[in-house]
């Protein structure tokens, strides 16, 4: 059980934005992937869970192959991605975005059994059901985001900057969620962060990418003590 | 007080067209970003069809359960067969903003021109299933009669049937999610392109609807619904171009007025009426009077 | 730009010399091509410079040809003025138009300017100096007597137009060059970045409408000296779909293609004619045909040159060059 990506590359037009990357996610791991703007996190996550297409490579979930299916199939082999930048549909209401993350398996009963799983997560969620979207704050958006994500019951969960924008206390409590997501559910998270302390600090592996390729990959305490990591990465 | 009355009433049947095409292309609007000018083409081949019913079985009602069919057929088939191919093909060059408005254009005009070819540019006249003569008030005779009675009637069916399929149902959910955001749709699972193709249809069928309601008041031609197309795009506008719910309030707005221009002003200032509200709301509220939060300058 | 103005001289040279030897036939449609030439330029100006689209260019054209018969039916003012009137007056109307619908994008010009062509007949039947469907009576008069006697209306029709339409071009391709065209395309590849840059964005949006609207104005006056009357049925919706087909054919942004599309809009009339007469003259092929053609040239031309033939013809010439190399 585990994530494989191998020998990656993307191009964006006549840009290689991913270039030859190669890393393994043990499954109920956290890999964190930093690196800083245009390093190609995002790309790369996009690629994975099918929203842009690979030039070269190869991703392997166990034994699904990510590259053979569209995004909207990939969730159906349980792997869920949360967008960049708070991805929740402004128009619907918090359960209306809820819902929509387990829509595709068409069980009721399931899905609101899952619905409570994730207020109990998110009791603020609970609180606002009835809302729409786009009157949450910043950190409840996420929430929201990752909650839509979970209610498709996934086992490999894509995170792309969940703490973009927030404040340093909403932050903290998205990253001790998302830990919390690993120990409790035992779910794999791929978690690509900006926020390289946040992110090596809660997680297992880590991957330092820069202009596409990687440079730096090892334990998470590994390249927090790696001084080019540090001075790169973490700015101390 | 009669005439108040019956504008009103004749007003109501005439909005409730409107309606029901104005949400036709916001449907499509929300969904695609076009503003499917071909929807007046869709909606003459439906009506032609419905026309050949009547003549060979003499039912209205089957030939209306046949136009919506058509109808929405013909919506799956332009989104599915020229629109996806149209976006995949044309990706460059300054022609890339103007070619949806383009190609919907284009194809009006086939659309038109089959119709043409196959029925001939005659006036053809559709029978309505219950009576044209006004209601009689006393001595008075209403110009309300029971065909729009019925017309205010379905349209309200419809309204609701929809309105329960876009609230209540997954089906509705994931209409809605792949208008607003297709990519989060995608993402959970959502099967965006068929559901967009859903989307068309489901247009279409409206757009069927109110095509065959506003033939028996008047006569058939290739292009003899061209002016619903406009009535049906300004009411979106009035609306917001964004809600179906503002699509209907632009409806019934448009409908009201222009009825009540054409009794109390003149009846040939239908048209002009129409034109003033458009501008009118183009210049003092953009984003309609239904306000979304979108900008409708992106 | 001197230059310039010398080739469109030579040009006109050529057009007057091929005037006087082809039949009448010809000469009308010559005068025909010069008034499409015009009223598509004024379209690739809003569209391919400005990136607004405008469905109802065939209204704004009625709107000058009834500006210039009343001008010279009931003022009884010369020709050249009321050709002067028309493209002005049209001009400040599409002005307060395109105040309203071009300071928004896309969708909303398009469906403002559409309803406007398709309402237009309603309008002329309204008011009674309009003349209603009949329209009104523009008395051309008679070539000046001192081109000769054998020298016919039509080819006085011709040198009108087509004088015209080389003006026109000239001051278009200079227009499109000054800062001014430069603008424009800032704005139709970026909008935001333009405003950003200082350009007063609505306010050229407004004049890129009102100076294409003053062309088809023009090119509407013309039309009718062309056909003597001016009616709601010289101007029907067709003829607005007709206009973008022709402009999307030549290249939307594309001055050097617009004849093109004025010469194919021309004889597409004579090739339905042809057809439908093979076919026994069927009223349903006479009456639908032309819209087919004109239809599925649009499509197709999206489809398969939709930057152009200029385009195309550029790509083709680099796949060559890159297979012989």
């Amino acid at each position: 059980m585990s994530l494989v990506v191998s020998n990656l590359s993307v191009d964006h037009g006549a840009i290689r934005a991913v270039s030859g990357v190669s890393f393994t996610v043990e499954s109920g791991k956290i890999a964190a992937i930093i690196g800083s703007n245009g390093a190609g996190k995002t790309t790369l996550l996009r690629t994975l869970s099918g929203l842009k297409s690979a030039t070269h490579g190869s991703a392997q979930w166990n034994d699904h192959d990510l590259f053979s299916v569209k995004p909207e199939f990939n969730v159906r082999h349980g792997i869920a991605h949360v967008g960049e930048g708070k991805s929740v549909i402004a128009e619907l209401s918090v359960e209306e975005n809820l819902h929509l993350g387990a829509i595709w398996r068409k069980n009721k009963k399931e899905m609101k059994s899952t619905q409570l799983d994730v207020i109990e997560l998110f009791p603020i969620l609970g609180e606002r059901i009835k809302q729409r979207a786009d009157t949450l704050s910043g950190g409840e958006r996420q929430m929201l985001a990752i909650g839509r994500a979970l209610m498709s019951r996934p086992q490999l969960l894509l995170l792309d900057e969940p703490s973009l924008g927030l404040a340093p206390l909403v932050i903290e409590q998205i990253f001790q969620t998302i830990k919390s997501l690993r120990d409790q559910m035992s779910l794999t998270v791929v978690l690509v962060e900006q926020n390289a302390l946040g992110a090596l600090e809660i997680a297992d592996t880590g991957i330092a990418l820069n202009l596409g390729k990687v440079v730096v990959a090892g334990s998470a305490q590994s390249l927090l003590n790696d001084p080019a990591v540090r001075a790169a990465y973490l700015g101390y | 007080m009669y005439k108040f009355i019956s504008s009103l009433l004749i007003g109501l049947s005439l909005g409730a067209i409107y309606s029901l095409m104005s949400i036709s292309l916001v449907l499509v609007w929300r969904s695609t970003r076009v503003v499917n000018f071909a929807q007046a083409g869709q909606a003459i081949v439906s009506t032609y069809i419905a026309y050949e019913v009547v003549n060979r079985t003499g039912s209205f009602w089957l030939a209306f359960i046949v136009a919506i069919l058509a109808g929405a057929l013909l919506g799956a088939i332009v989104d599915r067969y020229f629109m996806r191919p149209l976006f995949k093909r044309v990706t460059t060059g300054p022609i890339v903003a103007i070619a949806p408005v383009v190609a919907t254009l284009g194809l009006l005009g086939i659309l038109r021109a089959i119709v043409g070819f196959i029925w001939g540019v005659e006036l053809k006249p559709i029978a309505a299933p219950v009576s044209l003569d006004g209601y009689s008030l006393g001595s008075e005779v209403l110009p309300f009669a029971p065909y729009n009675a019925l017309v205010i009637l379905i349209v309200a069916i419809v309204l609701i049937v929809l309105s329960l399929l876009f609230q209540k149902t997954n089906l509705g959910l994931s209409l809605r999610a792949s208008a607003f955001s297709p990519e989060i749709a995608r993402l959970s699972g959502v099967r965006v392109n068929e559901i967009r193709t859903l989307g068309w249809a489901i247009a279409g069928a409206a757009g069927a609807i109110a095509g065959i309601l506003a033939t028996p008041t008047s006569y058939l031609s290739p292009n003899s619904l061209d002016i619903l197309l406009v009535f049906g795009f300004a009411a979106a506008v009035i609306g917001g171009l964004e809600s179906m719910v503002g699509a209907v309030v632009g409806g019934l707005v448009l409908g009201l007025g222009v009825t009540f221009v054409s009794n109390y002003v003149s009846t040939s200032l239908i048209f002009p009426t129409a034109f003033v509200f458009l501008i009118v709301i183009l210049l003092v509220r953009p984003s309609g009077i239904v306000a979304g939060k979108r900008s409708r300058r992106a | 730009m001197r230059k310039r103005l010398l080739l469109f001289i030579a040009l006109g040279w050529v057009l007057l010399f091929i005037g006087d030897r082809v039949d009448e036939l010809r000469v009308y449609q010559g005068a025909s091509i010069a008034v499409y030439t015009i009223a598509i330029g004024s379209i690739i100006l809003l569209t391919g410079y400005s990136g607004q689209i405008s469905l109802g260019h065939g209204a704004l054209m009625a709107f000058g040809g009834y500006v210039a018969a009343l001008c010279v039916a009931n003022a009884s003012l010369p020709l050249w003025f009321a050709f002067v009137m028309a493209a002005l007056l049209t001009g400040i109307f599409g002005g307060v138009l395109g105040f309203a619908a071009a300071r928004l994008s896309g969708p909303y010009l398009a469906g403002t300017t559409l309803a406007l062509a398709v309402g237009l007949p309603s309008l002329a039947n309204q008011f009674s100096i309009l003349g209603g469907e009949q329209g009104i009576y523009l008395d051309p008069g008679l070539p000046p007597a001192r081109l000769g006697e054998d020298f016919s209306q039509y080819k006085w029709f011709f040198w009108i137009t087509t004088l015209a339409a080389l003006i026109t071009m000239f001051w278009l391709s200079n227009i499109l060059r000054s800062k001014y065209g430069r603008t424009w395309r800032a704005l139709r590849g970026n909008e935001v970045a333009a405003q950003l840059c200082g350009v007063h964005t609505g306010r050229q949006k407004v004049l890129a409408f009102a100076l294409s609207s003053g062309l088809a104005g023009l090119a509407g006056a013309l039309l009718v000296l062309t056909i003597s009357t001016v009616s709601p049925s010289a101007f029907p919706l067709s003829l607005s779909f007709a206009l973008v087909t022709g402009a999307v054919v030549s290249g939307i942004y594309d001055l050097k293609g617009v004849m093109l599309g004025a010469v194919i809009l021309v004889i597409i009339p004579e090739i339905a004619d042809s057809v439908a007469s093979r076919f026994g003259d069927s009223l349903k092929i006479i009456s639908t045909l032309p819209g087919l053609l004109v239809s599925a040239l649009l499509i197709l031309a999206v489809l398969f040159t939709p930057n152009g033939p200029g385009e195309k013809l550029h790509h083709l010439r680099h796949k060559r060059k890159a297979h012989s190399g």
